[in-house]
């Protein structure tokens, strides 16, 4: 049985943590996407956890040479690990996509709590927007509608794609497409109507909030969790008018390339320490504020096995210093 | 309190006021605390400048202060200390509330007027005199800022800027004559000069900041964006500061016009043409990227965003735009500031590659 090189990615979004781990081909050997339940250390514990079953399955074994992180919570989940890169998710998803499809131009992203356009131009990002402010055109929205409505996430997409004649709902705000959506419902519009209602005005959202005075051309890709709506694919080409990609791991693409990522930092090619029994670790994180000055940071104190690892959220050297009494 | 500013405001203060009956509060530094009282009893939808204001006089009140200063601004930020006062006065304050400027802009028989009530045998040369040393003050900080923000990322030994300021800073406090404070300006001139530099190349990254004035100079309230991209190794160039804002502005109105006369007609409030003349000029020197910084609702730069739009598309510079208010985290402006770095970074790859690859074929 040989040894290959692998390199871990993991994104741990708001909603959703991915994990892959690639080799140095950039080809994918294991993969997985859970739900993050506002627990990032257990989800990543579970990760792993398949990861090692995955190996053990396809009797491959793995020497890991790179190990990265992003996400929201990529610096908490980078310290436990002992990443070699942390990076943020625009970067990681540009590296993910070109991984993929290296002739994108566009990239939609849509994500748990936040979304994300990129714009490429020969195989380099060159501008992107986040949106900054509500969370209107995000996977989180379609969720909390899909639960008002009697339907889980799932089944949105086959749904929408089944109405003929889209609801109009307004796009410029949750509250305002809440209310909307009810009053809908309520004179009678069909629940399918309403469904691809919905997926319209999160595409319309998300085109006001980011798209403003960007070109969007071709190839247009589609990715993060709520790309696996077939619903809000079709609402993407129907108001663009255009070709609109969705590869199917378009839900790992950040995990993918903070993979990519971190071959590429380890520039050496030393082997990494890795262990994938995590599941008998016990990580403790404890929230403290510092009271140096009035700032008042709050940071947040990592414990491995009940030995303090790291520090993290402090602004000055004070924060650092802080006890390392539990 | 704007970020280093208190210094020539305070000093001013000492030297006109009579030490032993007025005594001149150094305020708190900008912190959480500041925003979090400040927003307590600040309108929602105000622009973030209220409220750091707000939790500012608070913060001075609690510790007994009875004369408030403001400066006053070209935008709704020149309605504010209106409001202020009263709330405050509402809220049960007792103090007196001095704006720099009055309802015609700058007067300063009128300033004179309003500051003798803090020293009724202040003359009016005196006042003149410490006042053009406060504006002098002010002019050598800012040079002495926008000297480290263009050379920062060169310096070898990576704290040398960082010690010269922090002394600086404390030496600044000291100074009551002019005489002293050319003297103090050679010296520092000379330490800065002494710092060693390498030279700057092609792969070194240029970002610029245009924006709304308040977010720019008071780093708490950008998160430290500036800081951030210094220890990125960015070259940062920033336009307002107040020197800008009280000498240069007014003189260039005319030259900003003329600048961005291919997108605007006329001026629309504050900074938003200088915005737009400040970003086509950063574009001619080939800066790599920039980045627009507001308080959330702030229009004049709300209405420049959609013409930066055009001139992003059109001279195809990455543009990045910022807003802020209320929030404490800081992890989604860094994932931005980050992001942005990459994107230029990976650029600026590219571009050296194809250099490399057209010397190969010669």
């Amino acid at each position: 049985m040989n040894h290959i090189k692998g390199y871990i990615g993991i994104d741990i979004g708001s909603i959703s943590t991915k994990g892959v781990i690639m080799d140095e081909e950039n080809h994918m050997i294991a993969s997985e996407y859970i739900w993050t339940e506002g627990d990032p250390i257990k989800a990543t514990k579970n990760i792993i956890e398949t990861f090692k079953k995955t190996l053990e399955e396809k009797e491959i074994k793995v020497d890991i040479y790179g190990i990265g992180t992003t996400g929201s919570a990529r610096n908490l989940i980078g310290t436990i690990l002992n990443a070699n890169v942390i990076k943020n998710e625009i970067t990681a998803h540009a590296i993910g996509t070109l991984n993929t499809f290296p002739d994108a131009r566009t990239i939609l992203e849509i994500g748990g709590q936040d979304s994300k356009l990129i714009i490429i131009r020969n195989g380099i990002v060159v501008d992107y927007a986040m949106n900054t402010l509500c969370s209107a055109g995000t996977g989180s929205f379609l969720s909390s509608q899909a639960k008002r409505l009697g339907v889980t996430i799932e089944e949105i997409g086959d749904i929408a794609l089944t109405s003929r004649n889209p609801s109009k709902i307004a796009a410029r705000c949750t509250v305002f497409a809440e209310s909307d959506l009810v009053h809908k419902a309520q004179i009678g519009h069909s629940k399918e109507d309403l469904i691809a209602g919905i997926c319209n005005s999160v595409v319309k959202n998300y085109l006001n909030n980011l798209a403003k005075g960007k070109v969007l051309e071709d190839k247009i890709v589609f990715q993060g969790g709520v790309s696996k709506n077939k619903g809000v694919v079709k609402a993407f080409e129907d108001i663009l008018n255009k070709k609109v990609h969705v590869d199917k791991n378009s839900h790992l693409m950040g995990a993918i390339g903070i993979a990519i990522i971190s071959k590429n930092v380890n520039k050496n090619g030393n082997k990494l320490e890795f262990d994938f029994n995590l599941q008998n670790v016990e990580f403790k994180t404890i929230g403290t504020e510092c009271n140096g000055c009035s700032n008042t940071c709050e940071i947040v104190k990592v414990y491995k096995d009940n030995e303090l690892i790291e520090k993290m959220g402090g602004r000055c050297e004070k924060g650092n210093q802080i006890s390392n009494i539990v | 309190m704007l970020g280093n500013y208190y210094i020539p405001i305070y000093n001013f203060l000492n030297n006109i006021v009579d030490q032993e009956i007025v005594e001149v509060l150094m305020p708190n530094k900008m912190s959480n605390e500041t925003i979090v009282e400040g927003s307590k009893f600040s309108p929602d939808f105000a622009c973030i400048p209220f409220k750091y204001n707000m939790g500012n006089y608070l913060s001075e009140l609690k510790k007994g202060a009875n004369v408030l200063i403001q400066a006053g601004g070209g935008c709704r930020y020149g309605y504010y200390f209106e409001v202020q006062e009263q709330t405050l006065k509402d809220m049960g304050y007792d103090f007196t509330f001095i704006s720099l400027l009055g309802e015609n802009g700058l007067n300063i028989k009128e300033l004179y007027h309003k500051f003798k009530l803090l020293n009724a045998k202040l003359s009016f040369s005196t006042f003149c005199y410490q006042g053009a040393l406060a504006i002098a003050i002010i002019k050598i900080m800012d040079d002495f800022e926008t000297y480290m923000r263009d050379k920062y990322n060169l310096q070898i030994d990576s704290k040398s800027f960082d010690t010269i300021h922090k002394k600086m800073l404390q030496d600044i406090l000291q100074i009551n004559t002019l005489a002293k404070l050319y003297q103090f300006k050679d010296e520092y001139i000379k330490k800065l000069k002494a710092v060693a530099l390498r030279k700057i190349t092609k792969d070194d990254i240029k970002i610029g900041i245009v924006g709304e004035l308040f977010t720019s100079m008071e780093p708490f309230s950008s998160f430290y964006l500036e800081k951030e991209l210094l220890n990125y190794n960015c070259i940062v160039k920033r336009y307002t500061t107040v020197t800008y804002l009280l000498l240069q502005k007014r003189f260039s109105r005319k030259k900003v016009m003329k600048k961005a006369s291919e997108y605007i007609d006329y001026h629309f409030g504050a900074d938003g043409a200088e915005t737009i003349a400040h970003t086509l000029e950063l574009i001619e020197e080939e800066y790599d990227g920039i980045i627009h910084i507001k308080p959330f609702g702030c229009s004049p730069e709300i209405n420049a965003m959609p013409i930066l739009q055009k001139i992003s598309r059109q001279k195809n510079i990455p543009i990045m735009y910022l807003t802020f208010d209320e929030q404490t985290t800081a992890t989604g402006v860094k994932t931005r500031i980050e992001a942005f770095y990459d994107m230029l970074k990976m650029k600026k790859e590219q571009e050296k590659e194809s250099r490399e690859e057209a010397y190969e074929s010669y």
